[in-house]
């Protein structure tokens, strides 16, 4: 279980959290919703200590991580697969040496297993005729493939997902979201993600949490996300603000 | 004038504060070294890129210099009728001075560079974010390779620098100021001693050592988009340049109190 306790960040003086309280329990899928630029991956970078909180903490499975220094964190960090917005391949492998990256870091296994695994991994998602390719050669959704097949070579016990299907057309976001939910299906892993695509919201989470001015606004299954009044959330998942509002906005960001 | 007292003050933190996480990252580097086991793929890897790939560079720089040096000092010894004291000083110049300064400053151009572009780049990619989340330190994975390489390969280069340097000095002043070989050689050998060239490739060492370190955290800590990455490789160019060229003042005039001349 990930608890998230208080969590305040700031940017050069900017506030992006605001006190974030919020549980993730084991084996759900949690998606975070919000607007873009509002903390969002902020936050699922604080859950595996990628980032250091101003203030608050994050407890993974009963140890507060906020104290730990990065060598500490190691042993937290290989509960977590992470797959970034960009995917994050390193662009000197190819897609095979990416996936074997974290085994190989691991020098437990022979070249053998590894081979098994990646090719394992690799034929989830679908991947395996590209696995000697370099990640430049590979389209947006291969590449959000190969990272995804990477962050759960490991079978690790959290897998967190950074807008998994921002940039991909809806037929490919559709297949990332089985993709995700097979995950969850084939490892029982406890999915995170954070997105403002509410197809894939509403498609891969069992519950949903609003993420509104830095702070967590509303909390909820997919239906009763669905069928909330909640003006704020309402917007949001409909899509609609008017011109106004928008304008208003914008003078409250220049003030 | 308050207002600029603050500027002031604010910059001279900054750097103070950079020099710290500098030194911090020199320690965790060393730390991993003697405490991890080496991860030779990579540090061969990358010392084929930092060495052998620097090699043509080096070589023109130290044979171009050395040539120059021969010229020059032979238009000024030929007036007071001391044309075999080339020998000895192009020699002396090249093991104490030039070529230990001018490979480091070579290397700060072309290695320095291209090892902040490659990790600055990473870091804009989320790529260093990517290792970390696996359990993988940069500084284990990206630093210390490098860190090794450098060491491995600059006292090397400097080496190779400092022969086509002394090589070509000679060629120019036997073949085409017309020097006497057998008195420009034994000059030569007579002046120039081990402890110069010994000088000239523990600078080499110290040298680099700050272009690791330098380009490593300017990469590691590049701004955002292609602009960070720019301003990264180019700091990374500039601050270690500049510090080869202090640093070889400081550890001359330390040598001198060591090893007299």
């Amino acid at each position: 279980m990930i608890q998230i306790q208080d969590l305040r960040k700031s940017f050069n003086g900017a506030e992006v959290l605001r006190g974030v309280d919020f549980e993730v329990h084991d084996s759900e899928t949690v998606v975070i919703i919000g607007r873009s630029g509002g903390g969002k991956s902020v936050l699922l970078k604080h859950l595996c200590g990628l980032l250091q909180p101003d203030a608050g903490r994050v407890i993974v499975d009963g140890v507060d991580i906020e104290p730990l220094s990065e060598r500490e964190l190691t042993p937290i960090r290989k509960k977590f697969g992470v797959l970034f917005q960009g995917a994050a391949l390193f662009d000197s492998m190819t897609v095979f040496d990416n996936v074997a990256f974290p085994l190989r870091e691991e020098r437990k296994f022979d070249e053998e297993e590894i081979g098994h695994a990646v090719e394992h991994a690799l034929s989830i998602v679908d991947l395996l005729q590209a696995k000697d390719k370099k990640p430049a050669e590979l389209s947006g959704g291969m590449r959000k493939r190969a990272g995804l097949a990477r962050a759960c070579v490991m079978q690790p016990k959290y897998v967190l997902y950074d807008e998994p299907t921002t940039g991909l057309d809806p037929v490919l976001a559709d297949n990332i979201n089985n993709l995700i939910l097979r995950m969850r299906d084939h490892f029982h892993v406890t999915n995170i993600a954070v997105t403002h695509d509410m197809t894939s919201a509403y498609k891969i989470g069992d519950r949903i949490a609003m993420l509104h001015e830095g702070r967590i606004h509303a909390v909820g299954t997919p239906s009763e996300i669905q069928a909330t009044t909640d003006p704020i959330v309402r917007q949001f998942i409909t899509g609609t603000g008017t011109i106004q509002q928008e304008v208003q906005r914008g003078a409250e960001t220049v003030h | 004038m308050e207002e600029v007292l603050l500027r002031f003050r604010g910059f001279v933190v900054g750097q103070l504060n950079q020099l710290g996480s500098m030194l911090l990252l020199f320690l965790d580097i060393l730390k991993t070294i003697f405490s991890k086991r080496p991860r030779w793929q990579e540090t061969i890897l990358q010392t084929y890129k930092i060495g052998w790939q620097s090699q043509a560079v080096v070589v023109v720089t130290g044979a171009f210099t050395g040539m120059v040096f021969a010229v020059q000092t032979y238009l000024q010894f030929h007036k007071v009728k001391m044309d075999t004291a080339v020998g000895p000083v192009v020699s002396v110049a090249m093991t104490r001075e030039l070529a230990p300064v001018l490979t480091a400053l070579m290397v700060a151009g072309r290695v320095g560079a291209a090892i902040a572009a490659e990790l600055g780049t990473m870091k804009v990619t989320e790529q260093l974010d990517a290792l970390r989340s696996m359990g993988t330190a940069p500084v284990d994975y990206l630093a210390v390779p490098r860190f090794i390489a450098l060491l491995f390969a600059l006292p090397l280069l400097t080496a190779e620098s400092m022969f086509f340097g002394i090589f070509s000095g000679y060629l120019v002043a036997v073949q085409m100021c017309g020097i006497d070989e057998a008195y420009y050689l034994n000059h030569m050998y007579q002046f120039t001693a081990a402890k110069d060239v010994v000088s000239g490739l523990i600078k080499a060492v110290f040298f680099a050592m700050f272009i690791a370190v330098i380009s490593t955290y300017k990469g590691f800590n590049a701004g955002e988009g292609a602009e960070g990455v720019g301003r990264a490789t180019t700091q990374a160019v500039v601050v270690s340049s500049l510090t080869v060229l202090i640093a070889n003042f400081f550890i001359t005039v330390i040598f001198s109190k060591i090893i007299p001349v």
